[in-house]
C-alpha cells in the first residue's frame, strides 16, 4: 500500500482522530448541534491541520528537541488566529455561533498530536496530506454527529448554511418534519455524549465485521497417528 | 445427614426475582388505582403502551445479544419500569413521547449497561429524566383532579388524546387541564413553587382550589396510598427500612427547619411528604435493589442524600418535583458510598485508624 493509501486509511478510518483516538472531543461534543455548526468547526480544523503540519515538516530539522513543543504550539496558534480573523470577516454568524471554540482550535490535541507524531518526522508533502486526511476524518465525524443531533433535535437538516456558503444557499435548509414537542434531548449535552457513543460503538461493530469477512480461514493440520497406544 | 459446603451468602431468601418485581408491582397498585380515580383512565393507557414497548424493546435488544429473552422477560423487571415510569408521566402524554421513554429506560439505561442487575441507575427515574429535559411542555401537562375539571374525559376519551391529541368531540388537552373556572389547573408542587417565586406568602399560595389544608387534593391519598404499599412491601421484607426511613425522615426535618425558619416562605414538611412522588419514591424507587446502596450504613446515607436533595431542588431548583433528579444523583454516589461504609466480616477486629 503506497504511503497516500495508508494515510487516507489512517486518517478516515482506522485512526480517525475523534472516533478512535478521542481527541478534541470538548469542541466536537459542543458545537455539534446543526451540521453546518460541525462543518464549520470541522473546516477551520483541517486548514489548521494542513498548515501546521507544513509549517513542522518544513523546520523539523531546525528545531531543537528540547523546545519543539513551545515552537509547535506557536505555529499552531500562529494558524488559529489566522483561521479566527478569516472567519471574523467572511462567515461572521457562524464565528459568532461557534465562540470560543474557534481559538480552541489551539488546544485540539489532534493537531499537536499529528505535529508530533507525524510532522516532525516525515517529509513535507506526506505531512501535509497526513494533515488533510485527519482535518477530513474530523469533520466527517463532526458533520453526521451534528446532522444527526439536528435532525433529531429541530427536525431539519443544512439549516444556517447560508452562514457558510453565502446567500443562494439559504435554500439547502431541508425541514424534515415539524413537530410542537421537540426531542431537546439530542441538542443538550447529553444527546451529544449518547450520540458519539453510538457512533464509537457502530465504528467498532463495523471493524468486527470486517475482521470477520477478511479472516483467513485457519489452516488445519492432519498428521497420521504414529505412536501406538501404550497399554 | 448432609453436610453441604456453600460459599456466601448462607442466608438465601426464599422469593425468586419474579415474585419479588410482582410483589412490588401489587403493592403499588392501590396507588395508581387513586391515581386513575382521581386523574382519569390516561395512567392506565401509559402503563399499557410503555408495558408493550419495554417488553419489545427487551426481548429485541436481548435476542441481539444472543441471550434467552423469554427468561428474561418472565421475570417481570421490565414490567415494574413500566408501571413506574406510567405512575410518574402525566396521564394524557401523547403516546410516542411514553415510548421513547419506554425505550430508553430498557435499551439506553438497562441494557446498554449489561441488563437486569448491571444497570449504574434506575432505568424509570433515567426515563423520566429523558423525557422531562427532552420535552418540558408536555411532561408537566398534569389534569387537575376529575371532580374539579371543566370537562372530565372517559376513557375513549384518553385514548383518542393520546393519539391524535384531541378527545371524540375536539377538546384538546390545553381546554381538558382546565378547571371549574376556567383556569388552566398547575399541580400543587408546580403551583406553591410559581406563586412563591412571585412573592406571594405560604398561605396564598395553598388558598387555591387544587388545595385543601394546605395539601393538594387528590395526592394526598395516592401518597397516603402509596405509604401503605410500601408498609406492606417492609412487613413482607421486600425492602429493608433505611432507606424510606431515613429519606423520608430527611425532609421532615431539612423541610421542618427551613418551614420554622421562615413559614410564609417556606412549604411545610407535611406538604413535602404527601405531595408529588414523595412516597412513592420513598418505598418503591429509591429502594431498587440494583442501583441503591447495598451495605446497611450506605442505605441510610443514601436515603439522607436522596432526601436533602428533594427539598433543595424542589425550592430552589427549575422543576416542580425532584425525586427523579435526586434519584438518578445518588444513584451515582452509590459506589463511593458502598467503598466506605463497608460491613466489618463477621469474626475480623475493627482495625484502628481505617474504616
Amino acid at each position: 500500500m503506497s504511503e497516500y493509501k495508508t494515510l487516507s486509511w489512517q486518517g478516515l478510518w482506522k485512526n480517525n482522530p475523534a472516533l478512535v483516538q478521542l481527541l478534541g472531543l470538548c469542541p466536537l461534543l459542543a458545537v455539534t448541534g446543526s451540521f453546518i455548526n460541525g462543518l464549520g468547526l470541522g473546516l477551520a480544523t483541517t486548514a489548521v491541520l494542513i498548515g501546521s503540519n507544513t509549517t513542522v515538516s518544513l523546520v523539523r530539522n531546525l528545531v531543537p528537541a528540547e523546545i519543539r513543543i513551545p515552537i509547535f504550539v506557536m505555529v499552531i496558534a500562529a494558524f488559529v488566529t489566522i483561521i479566527q480573523l478569516l472567519m471574523n470577516a467572511y462567515t461572521f454568524t457562524l464565528y459568532q455561533a461557534l465562540g470560543i471554540f474557534i481559538p480552541l482550535i489551539v488546544t485540539n490535541c489532534a493537531i499537536i498530536g499529528r505535529a508530533e507524531a507525524y510532522a516532525s518526522k516525515n517529509p513535507v508533502k506526506f505531512a501535509a496530506f497526513d494533515g488533510l486526511m485527519m482535518g477530513v476524518g474530523f469533520t466527517l465525524v463532526l458533520v453526521t454527529l451534528g446532522g444527526l443531533r439536528e435532525i433529531l433535535g429541530s427536525g431539519t437538516l443544512f439549516s444556517g448554511a447560508e452562514f457558510l456558503f453565502g446567500d443562494w444557499a439559504k435554500q439547502l435548509t431541508l425541514t424534515l418534519y415539524v413537530t410542537e414537542h421537540k426531542f431537546l434531548l439530542a441538542i443538550l449535552p447529553p444527546g451529544a455524549f449518547i450520540g458519539m457513543g453510538l457512533l464509537i460503538a457502530l465504528k467498532n461493530v463495523l471493524d468486527k465485521r470486517l475482521e470477520q469477512l477478511n479472516k483467513q480461514p485457519a489452516k488445519v493440520v492432519q498428521r497420521a497417528r504414529i505412536t501406538a497406544e501404550s497399554s | 445427614m448432609s453436610l453441604r459446603i456453600a460459599s456466601s451468602p448462607h442466608q438465601r431468601s426464599q422469593r425468586s426475582t419474579a415474585e419479588l418485581m410482582r410483589l412490588v408491582c401489587y403493592c403499588a397498585l392501590p396507588g395508581f388505582a387513586l391515581q386513575c380515580w382521581f386523574f382519569g383512565w390516561g395512567s392506565l393507557l401509559q402503563f399499557l403502551i410503555a408495558a408493550v414497548v419495554a417488553l419489545g424493546t427487551e426481548a429485541l435488544i436481548l435476542e441481539l445479544r444472543k441471550k434467552d429473552f423469554e427468561k428474561a422477560l418472565s421475570d417481570c423487571s421490565a414490567l415494574l419500569t413500566a408501571l413506574l415510569l406510567a405512575i410518574c408521566l402525566p396521564p394524557l402524554t401523547p403516546w410516542w413521547i411514553t415510548a421513547i421513554g419506554a425505550f430508553f429506560a430498557i435499551g439506553i439505561a438497562k441494557q446498554l449497561y449489561g441488563g437486569l442487575g448491571s444497570n449504574l441507575f434506575n432505568p424509570a427515574m433515567v426515563a423520566y429524566v429523558t423525557l422531562l429535559v427532552s420535552f418540558p411542555v408536555a411532561m408537566t401537562s398534569w389534569l387537575p383532579p376529575q371532580h374539579l375539571a371543566e370537562h372530565p374525559y372517559n376513557l375513549v376519551d384518553a385514548l383518542s388524546v393520546i393519539f391524535t391529541g384531541f378527545t371524540g368531540e375536539g377538546y384538546s388537552l390545553t381546554q381538558l387541564r382546565s378547571d371549574a373556572d376556567g383556569f388552566t389547573m398547575a399541580t400543587p408542587l408546580d403551583a406553591v413553587k410559581t406563586d412563591l417565586s412571585l412573592g406571594l406568602t405560604l398561605e396564598e399560595a395553598t388558598s387555591k382550589g387544587q388545595f385543601n389544608n394546605g395539601l393538594g387534593i387528590g395526592w394526598f391519598w395516592i401518597n397516603l396510598a402509596y405509604l401503605a404499599g410500601g408498609l406492606v412491601l417492609l412487613k413482607l421484607r421486600a425492602i429493608k427500612w433505611q432507606i424510606p426511613v431515613s429519606m423520608l425522615g430527611t425532609i421532615l426535618l431539612v423541610a421542618g427547619i427551613m418551614h420554622l425558619s421562615a413559614p410564609d416562605l417556606f412549604a411545610s414538611p407535611w406538604f413535602h411528604l404527601l405531595s408529588g412522588g414523595t412516597m412513592l419514591g420513598a418505598f418503591f424507587i429509591a429502594t431498587d435493589p440494583v442501583s441503591a446502596s447495598t451495605t446497611d450504613r450506605g442505605r441510610l446515607l443514601f436515603g439522607a442524600g436522596i432526601g436533602l436533595l428533594v427539598v433543595v431542588i424542589r425550592t430552589w431548583g427549575g422543576y416542580p418535583d425532584a425525586i427523579a433528579f435526586a434519584v438518578v444523583l445518588m444513584n451515582m454516589a452509590v459506589p463511593l458510598i458502598d467503598y466506605y461504609t463497608r460491613p466489618r466480616t463477621y469474626g475480623h477486629q475493627r482495625q484502628r485508624g481505617k474504616p
